[in-house]
């Protein structure tokens, strides 16, 4: 015990040296000392041993021994402890058991505890911190340092103290070869660098954007003391206020609600995608938060993937990937067996999967080298189907799985589908074909029946399923190729996506050269190199939330668990409602089995609050979710008490809050991650990629204005409730960083020295025989699952554990078992797929009459969400994103020029898109792209300027789904349907000021 | 003495925009002593992209057109400009001299392909520098072409002799050549953006059902003389492209099995889609 006393001892005093040391080297080290005049005792338990630190105005002194008014104390149980938690600064399990089990007891004000374990962890990092030895140094003052962006990696040019620009980044020769594929005799393979989506290259105009909240603002009007004039949320200005009002408010307010309503007045709900990385993220920095604070959960709808979720995840027992398949080496198998790929609702060039970039473009090309033919099916002439060409059929929107239903008929009557396949490894497929074949209710599904609903040409779907029938085929659907896409956000969204199974399920999914994708996903890179994406949680400790650390981080990076309490769940869709108080029923999204969808739960919670204080973060609902001029009104409610936003921009959102946090760009703080990995939900999607890449976000230049980190603000509110210390564990965001690349493999191939200097890292490619298997071989061969990724849970096997998919027979359903069990009569969502016509589309007559246009919005291609739109960025000069009108950028509406003639509408005019729902102020572009009857924009715009009363009056910002329905696409799930939405458009000639 | 040139495939241009934001990227709020001053933040296209829908229906299809400086042998501006405000580096780079360029409004009309704008602001003229300036610090390319992700962009340094011969083995052509300016930039599979096409779906019914006619044959004459064949495909479709827009009458002969020859006349303005020929 003795030795041990004296190693403390040693340890303490060391620490005193290295705190002299570095205040004498760094003079802003020294301002940071000389924040509190005070005494910090440290000590063991049993008073056998310690030292105390006295700060002065700046300086310091220490002495060994005990002080008798310390202002506060780190107490240690044992010596163990101590060495524990400050001599191996690397254990971090050491130090969280040291935490956990009250080993090490920080006592006094919080505000100096946590002080002084900055000063601790700064003093450990203050060459890189306080002198900036990180980067590449390029001479004439220029540095290169490395960043993340959800459009791809760069690196950031800087030169004194701002961004000169922003790169692509090209490999060095000392960077990883690519991977090869050898393909009918010719060779593929990517190109050594990374590609970057446009809106990666429009940073600069971002982050010195006007838009840019630079200070913390309260609502003029807003006195937390007295008169909150809720109803003018929206419409009164704002006053610039310290942060140290404006978190004090937040912390005031949290703290007085939680006291005035208990559980669940609390609410909080983020946009996605602003950023990427691992630490400052929404799961990571706010989770860690909101869970200590304990607030109501967001239950996010299954956005993108809506009918993969509610429908297609019945037939193959896919839960992960929201109900889309696993993407495993089809990149190979498409070049070296497929002849024909079918891009059914299917963009990646718009959409870049998930992440990707422009890294699948390259991919198809060659495609093109291998004289592999192509099929468009979207009613828009899309951008892959612009660059690749093939056949293009133009369904009408909201025809469902009308033509799938033709292309199966075909089959079934031409015998032209692998019927060993469908007797070995799928169950029900009688049952579908008798209802097909039209022996269930009297309508045969030919081609012919499906003329009516699509508007394309009986002729042209018996040749596509002749054709499909005979030769081997991919079938590419959404921009990763294996889920998603806009005809899943129909109103008959769920029955398209099960189509799409139950097709390949009768062409033997999972044979060479018959599988899902379109070349978007899967390429051969190593799975088996360990790093995190964003979903895993990053620091958030979040154990039971949609950050599924349980996966991956806990291990990894052991942390303080976080755990929400709150049991009272809102359905985002529903913000709007819960936000008024109304009661609210909506069903589960499940990442980890289908059974749990469904699980119904309502609004408000029993025995909980409805929601009086919001804390909103990240990009405008108003732009992505649907008919959102519910979100505008019920901001204008009395009954919502306090509104917080935490945002980059003052994005159309932002403004209805009655405080508002500036947050910075990731360009402005510390992070690391990974290039197009979500992780957790989406394990391994860095597949899109072409090569595997860890970035080190460097910090690049400082906050703009007064903004903070995420990480910085949320740390701040953490402090004034005394969860200061649980929530940055005594680090700072750079030390997390540091902390979640030890949790990686990174540390086997390159040291945290030479990755803060070069700022990246290139994964080799595994050799040929160390590449994945094709997704769903080992299911079309009989075998154990052999693709590397965990789930499904193993209690979701019928047999043995890896035998079959995750349904109840263990085989892809053509009629499903889970849904029999549910509610075998439900006339929305049949136990077969079957035709439903939309709710809302050329089947409702009246509404049909009045408004004859069926609008479609998918996701933007200029911008990932409402991001990189708007703020006076770059991307508003692209001329197929926003279109200058006297001085005022407008969002664009596509129409077909027999539409555009019928209301004397020429391109480059001004219109109002309208229903019942709102209206939208829009610039024409007349083009042949889309088909007649059919009206395209994009949706996720950022702005949100009504030229009159906040959601009253029409829109110039160019959010369309103001027009889109809020309706769930069937009853029992919590789903939209934007896509099925009919408008009308007329010229707008009145003038807008 | 080398020349820089630039080589765009429209064929592997979908309008990304990535050459046009990292243009401005490395331009706005920029300047470049010796180059060019910064570009303002909205206003200018230094590379501009075209659009070109054809046809209609099934078979419509758009092409692109990135059009930069095209760095002429004979540029017009350099003609136009006073003071020698425009100068051409040995290396083919022109550059505008923003001091004595000063005033001259003009030339931003002097430019057949558009490509000047005017800076309000400073009151000169502006274009693409081929961003001599890194060009100079030894990078590869500019901006633009580093920034293509498809490839559709491509800068090369190379004698005229070594360009000629990269010419005839990619088939690549001038835009416009007609305005005399012997530019720089050429184009791989320029007649995608400036020809023209005849399509049409081929179809037969039989027994009342409608089907596509796969295999038919299908000729294309000009003034009596046969000037094109195609097999339709699976779906019967069929796509005569690489006619002169504007090129007047056509005729269309048909055949298949079974069915008698089928003609049909066709004035050819722009891309024309003539959608179902029933045989």
């Amino acid at each position: 015990m003795h030795a041990k006393r004296i190693i403390f001892e040693v340890l303490l005093f060391g620490m005193y040296q290295v705190l002299k040391h570095t205040a004498r080297k760094y003079p802003a080290f020294r301002e940071r000392l000389n924040e509190h005049n005070c005494l910090v005792q440290l000590r063991l338990k049993d008073k056998s041993a310690g030292r105390y630190l006295q700060f002065e105005n700046g300086r310091i002194k220490s002495k060994r021994g005990l002080h008798s008014h310390p202002d506060a104390e780190l107490i240690f149980d044992s010596a163990d402890s101590a060495v524990q938690t400050f001599a191996s600064p690397r254990d971090f399990q050491g130090r969280i058991d040291a935490a956990k089990n009250f080993r090490f007891l920080p006592t006094g004000p919080e505000v100096l505890t946590t002080w002084f374990m900055e000063l601790l962890s700064l003093m450990q990092s203050a060459n890189v911190l306080l002198k900036g030895d990180y980067g590449i140094d390029l001479g004439n003052g220029v540095k290169r340092y490395t960043n993340l962006t959800t459009g791809g990696p760069v690196f950031v040019y800087v030169k004194g103290g701002r961004i000169l620009r922003v790169t692509p980044i090209e490999f060095d020769e000392s960077d990883a070869q690519p991977w090869t594929i050898e393909a009918r005799g010719k060779s593929f393979t990517p190109p050594r660098k990374a590609t970057v989506s446009q809106y990666a290259l429009a940073i600069k105009s971002m982050v010195y954007s006007p838009d840019r909240l630079l200070y913390p603002m309260k609502r003029i009007d807003f006195d937390p003391e007295g008169e909150r004039n809720c109803q003018n949320r929206g419409i009164s200005g704002y006053e610039r206020i310290t942060w140290d009002e404006a978190l004090d408010i937040v912390a005031n307010e949290i703290r007085r609600v939680k006291k005035q309503y208990g559980p669940g007045a609390i609410f909080s709900s983020h946009g996605s995608h602003h950023m990427l990385g691992n630490i400052g993220y929404w799961c990571s920095a706010l989770a860690r938060l909101t869970n200590s604070i304990g607030t109501s959960i967001c239950i996010n709808n299954p956005d993108s993937w809506e009918g993969w979720h509610w429908g297609a995840e019945h037939h193959w027992g896919n839960s992960m990937r929201v109900g889309g398949l696993e993407p495993y080496g089809t990149v190979e198998d498409c070049l070296k067996e497929c002849e024909m790929v079918v891009f059914w609702s299917s963009d990646p060039e718009s959409t870049g999967g998930v992440y990707h970039a422009m890294d699948g473009t390259i991919r198809r090309f060659w495609l093109k080298d291998l004289g592999i033919k192509v099929v468009h099916i979207d009613p828009y002439l899309n951008h892959t189907a612009g660059l690749l060409g093939g056949k293009w059929l133009a369904p009408r929107p909201g025809a469902g799985n009308a033509m799938a239903l033709a292309i199966a008929y075909v089959w079934m009557t031409e015998g032209l589908y692998d019927r060993d396949y469908v007797a070995e490894r799928t169950t029900g497929f009688e049952k579908w074909r008798e209802y097909v074949l039209g022996k269930e209710d009297g309508i045969p599904k030919t081609p012919e029946w499906q003329e009516a609903e699509t508007g394309v040409a009986a002729k042209d779907v018996r040749a596509l399923a002749r054709e499909w029938g005979s030769k081997r085929t991919y079938l590419g659907v959404g921009g990763p190729g294996n889920m998603v896409g806009g005809a899943g956000r129909e109103a008959t969204g769920t029955e398209w996506a099960r189509s799409m199974v139950c097709l390949m399920a009768m062409q033997g999914l999972g044979k060479p050269g018959v599988n899902m994708g379109n070349l978007q996903f899967a390429t051969p890179l190593d799975t088996k190199f360990f790093f995190p994406g964003y979903a895993e949680g990053g620091m958030g400790g979040d154990v039971f939330g949609m950050s599924e650390l349980i996966l991956n981080m806990y291990q990894r990076m052991p942390q303080m668990p976080t755990l929400n309490t709150v049991k009272q769940l809102v359905p985002r869709l529903r913000i709007p409602e819960a936000l008024k108080g109304e009661s609210i029923e909506a069903y589960m999204t499940a990442h980890l089995t289908t059974n749990e969808q469904f699980l119904k739960f309502g609004y408000p919670a029993p025995g909980h609050s409805p929601i009086k204080l919001y804390y909103k973060y990240g990009g405008s609902y108003i732009g992505t979710m649907n008919d959102t001029n519910r979100f505008v009104k019920s901001y204008r409610n009395d009954k919502l008490e306090f509104v917080v936003n935490q945002s980059i921009w003052n994005e159309g959102e932002a403004r209805f809050a009655d405080i508002i946090l500036p947050a910075c760009t990731n360009f402005e703080r510390w992070d690391i991650g990974e290039s197009g990995n979500c992780g957790g939900f989406n394990q391994n999607s860095y597949l899109g990629l072409n090569h595997r890449l860890m970035v080190m976000q460097h910090k690049c230049i400082e906050p703009i204005g007064e903004s903070k980190s995420d990480y910085d603000i949320c740390y701040e509110i953490a402090k004034r409730l005394d969860l200061g210390l649980y929530y940055s564990e005594g680090m700072s965001d750079y030390d997390w960083c540091r902390r979640l690349f030890d949790g990686t493999d990174l540390p086997k191939v390159i040291s945290w020295r030479k990755f803060l200097r070069k700022g990246y890292y290139v994964v080799p490619a595994p050799s040929e025989a160390r590449r994945d298997p094709v997704a769903m071989r080992w299911y079309q061969e009989g075998r154990k699952k052999d693709t590397p990724e965990a789930p499904p849970a193993p209690c979701d096997y019928v047999g043995n554990w890896l035998e079959g998919v995750a349904t109840q027979t263990g085989k892809i359903e053509f009629e499903c078992s889970s849904l029999k069990r549910f509610d075998p009569n439900d006339p929305e969502r049949p136990t077969i797929t079957k035709f439903i016509p939309s709710w809302e589309g050329i089947h409702t007559t009246e509404l049909f009459e009045k408004f004859p246009l069926q609008l479609i919005t998918p996701h933007a291609r200029y911008s990932y969400h409402t991001h990189q739109d708007g703020k006076d960025s770059f991307i508003n000069d692209i001329k197929d994103h926003r279109t200058l009108i006297g001085g005022y950028y407008y969002w664009i509406i596509r129409l077909n020029p027999v539409d555009a003639d019928a209301r004397y509408v020429t391109d480059g005019d001004l219109v109002k898109v309208y229903n019942d729902r709102g209206a939208v102020i829009c610039a024409a572009q007349v083009t042949r792209r889309v088909r007649p009857g059919v009206v395209h924009s994009y949706t996720s715009c950022a702005k949100y300027e009504p030229i009159g009363d906040p959601g009253y009056s029409p829109d110039r910002g160019g959010c369309m789904n103001l027009l889109t329905p809020s309706r769930n696409i069937i009853k029992r799930s919590h789903s939209h349907a934007a896509n099925s939405c009919l408008v009308q458009i007329e010229k707008w000639q009145e003038e807008v000021k | 003495m080398k020349k820089w040139r630039m080589i765009i495939d429209v064929e592997r241009c979908e309008d990304c925009n990535c050459c046009y934001m990292a243009c401005k990227d490395e331009h706005c709020d920029n300047s470049f002593p010796g180059y060019s001053p910064g570009q303002p933040k909205h206003g200018h296209r230094w590379i501009e992209i075209f659009r070109k829908e054809r046809g209609k229906g099934s078979l419509t299809d758009v092409f692109y057109l990135p059009v930069p400086c095209m760095h002429c042998n004979n540029p017009q501006c350099m003609t136009k400009a006073k003071n020698g405000a425009i100068k051409r580096r040995s290396d083919g780079i022109i550059l505008i001299d923003p001091e004595k360029a000063l005033g001259q409004k003009e030339l931003v009309d002097a430019c057949p392909y558009g490509a000047i704008y005017w800076n309000d602001e400073m009151n000169i003229p502006q274009k693409c520098t081929f961003c001599a300036h890194l060009i100079n610090d030894k990078w590869k390319a500019p901006r633009c072409v580093q920034a293509c992700p498809t490839g559709a962009l491509r800068a090369v340094c190379v004698e005229d002799e070594e360009f000629r011969e990269i010419i005839d083995k990619e088939g690549l052509a001038p835009y416009k050549p007609e305005l005399g300016t012997d530019p720089n930039v050429f184009y791989k599979n320029l007649d995608r953006f400036t020809k023209a096409f005849i399509a049409a779906s081929v179809a037969k019914r039989v027994d009342g059902i409608s089907d596509c006619a796969e295999g038919a044959h299908v000729t294309l004459i000009k003034d009596g003389k046969k000037i094109g064949e195609l097999i339709t495909d699976n779906y019967g479709d069929f796509k005569f492209d690489g006619l002169e827009e504007n090129s007047g009458a056509y005729t269309i002969s048909i055949e298949a099995d079974g069915f008698r020859e089928k003609t049909m006349e066709v004035h050819l303005t722009e891309s024309i889609y003539m959608g179902d020929i029933y045989l």
